[in-house]
């Protein structure tokens, strides 16, 4: 397992590059993953999926997919690509600290 | 007399009738079977019968003669489950009342939830080989096209046998050589997946093929919709993609009958325990194969591997006993890589493809995330071992664990 270097900290992440412990999350570890992802500024947009992530995440145990996100959290696929470019679920996921969502295997 | 009932007769329906009515008391239990079509496909041939490798009647037998006797094969279509009353309603209204039921309805295409897929050019210029109507109507036109830009495009995860688009592009570029006219045919794949394929070691490995065959990748694609007049994909973020000849395979889904039954999710694929495989919150309700939303393969080895699984736990759940037997997500997989070869690929819910030998270690014959012939033929011979071992319930030499023997990590 590696890791990446947040704020100054070692932090363990997943086969996917993806945090391994949920407990190194906050918000400002966020915004940086963002910045390594190529977002510069989390939007209220972006922070309404990342917090339903987490949400549906918490409650379930893993990431909803795009398709459910799209369903239930109120903004439209087009939207969600430009947020969150190439792949929102896959992307949001590793901006909310979780892993890559199920269901592409 | 108690009912079981068993919705699909498909790979794993039919397997899970071969295994329980032999064990299940005749006097006590009557075990029925629903399926809309007499006709059993063997759906990992219709990868092959486009390139004229099977024929149509390679792929297709009557379903009643792979049930046993004492079984009753009802023939229509299931309209919905009422799961708080213990019935299911058929498409004509009539009911079927069950003590247990174990849901094994499979995943089908669903080409209508993508805008501009399903027009006048359906089967045309566009194609899917995911359905026997698609994969004969495709071979058909194959044999007449004298080259141009193919895409295949996996439009959105999960799909049956994810390395089938793969596969395809394989089998393709051996197609069009042998024809005499590779050189006029660019082959591509279009991907919502950042690479060949989700594994990491595997997706490696099988991007290195797709390099070494010329065939070009278009990763994170996001399908919006197709634009038939101008033969073009168009992504979400307003990538285009342009093709002479497009094989999709459209949006998979479960069944709509899980849909209106309200026992799906998003995508109609039934919230399933992921080591026993009950039904999340029905106590006498399994499912079985692509019906679940588990976070295997959709594939005909895995519902192998589930059956035993389920099968256990059946006999000591109606027993009310605990039970015993925990699925592991373990998926075996040939894939076909054209001119007499292929790979196998062997993984569960934990362990990622590894190379090695199988099923015996440091023999095989076949071996782990490697071309050869063998593998190829281990394909071949898979249609022999589906009708007549898998689909009767019979065991293969391997266990439905998966195994870390002959693997190198
Ligand atoms: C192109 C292709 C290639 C593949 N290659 C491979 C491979 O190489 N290896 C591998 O292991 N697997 C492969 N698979 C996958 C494999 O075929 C499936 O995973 C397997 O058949 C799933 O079994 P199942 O019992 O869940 O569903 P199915 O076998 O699809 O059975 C579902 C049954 O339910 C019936 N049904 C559904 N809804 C209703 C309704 N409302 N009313 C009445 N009846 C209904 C259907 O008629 C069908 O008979 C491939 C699939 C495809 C499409």
């Amino acid at each position: 397992m590696g890791t990446i270097n947040i704020l100054g900290k070692q932090l363990a992440v997943d086969a996917d590059g993806n945090l391994a412990n949920r407990s190194d999350w906050n918000e400002d570890v966020a915004r940086e993953l963002a910045k390594q992802e190529g977002i510069p500024n989390l939007t209220s947009q972006h922070w309404t999926i990342i917090n339903y992530m987490r949400k549906v995440s918490e409650k379930e145990g893993s990431a909803p997919s795009i398709r459910r996100l799209t369903k239930e959290s109120g903004v439209d696929t087009k939207t969600l690509y430009q947020l969150f470019p190439k792949g929102p679920a896959k992307r949001a996921a590793k901006i909310a600290g979780l892993p890559k969502p199920v269901g592409c295997i | 007399m108690k009912h079981l009932l068993i919705l699909g007769g498909g790979t794993g329906g039919t397997m899970m009738a071969n295994k329980l009515a032999p064990v299940l008391d005749a006097r006590e239990w009557q075990v029925t079977i629903v399926d809309n079509s007499e006709k059993h496909y063997y759906q990992p041939g219709f990868l092959l019968v486009p390139f004229g490798i099977y024929s149509m009647r390679d792929v297709v037998k009557p379903r009643r003669q792979y049930l046993p006797a004492g079984v009753k094969l009802v023939i229509s279509s299931i309209d919905h489950i009422e799961a708080d009353k213990n019935k299911v309603v058929l498409s004509d209204q009539s009911i079927l009342p069950y003590d247990y039921l174990i849901i094994a309805t499979g995943a089908d295409i669903h080409p209508e939830q993508n805008e501009g897929l399903v027009d006048d050019e359906w089967r045309k210029s566009k194609f899917d080989f995911y359905t026997p109507e698609g994969a004969d109507q495709l071979s058909k036109f194959l044999k007449g096209w004298e080259g141009g830009k193919l895409v295949v495009n996996p439009v959105e995860m999960p799909i049956k046998c994810p390395v089938a688009p793969l596969e395809f592009l394989f089998l393709a570029d051996a197609y069009f050589t042998e024809k005499g006219i590779r050189d006029k045919v660019e082959l591509r794949l279009v991907t919502p997946l950042s690479g060949a394929f989700t594994k990491p070691r595997a997706s490696q490995v099988l991007g290195e093929f797709l390099e070494r065959k010329k065939i070009e990748v278009t990763p994170d694609f996001g399908l919006a919709r197709v634009d038939s007049k101008e033969k073009k994909l168009v992504a979400w973020d307003d990538i285009e993609i342009g093709y002479d000849l497009l094989v999709s395979v459209p949006t998979n889904m479960g069944d709509p009958c899980i849909g209106r039954s309200d026992l799906g999710n998003e995508l109609n694929y039934v919230p399933t325990d992921k080591e026993t495989l009950l039904a999340k919150g029905h106590d006498n309700i399994f499912v079985i194969g692509d019906a679940t939303d588990l976070p295997s393969s959709k594939a005909g080895s895995v519902v192998h591997f589930q059956s035993e699984v389920l099968f256990e736990n059946f006999l000591e759940h109606i027993e009310k006993r605990p039970m015993p037997a925990h699925f592991d997500g373990h998926t075996n997989c040939f894939i076909e890589s054209g001119f007499g070869k292929g790979l196998l690929i062997d993984f569960n819910y934990e362990t990622e493809p590894l190379p090695g030998e199988f099923p015996l270690p440091g023999i095989g014959p076949l071996s782990l995330l490697k071309e050869s012939s063998m593998n190829h033929y281990g394909k071949l011979m898979f249609r022999w071992v589906y009708w007549n071992v898998l689909l009767r319930g019979l065991e293969l030499p391997m266990g439905s664990a998966m195994s870390m023997a002959g693997k190198r990590v």
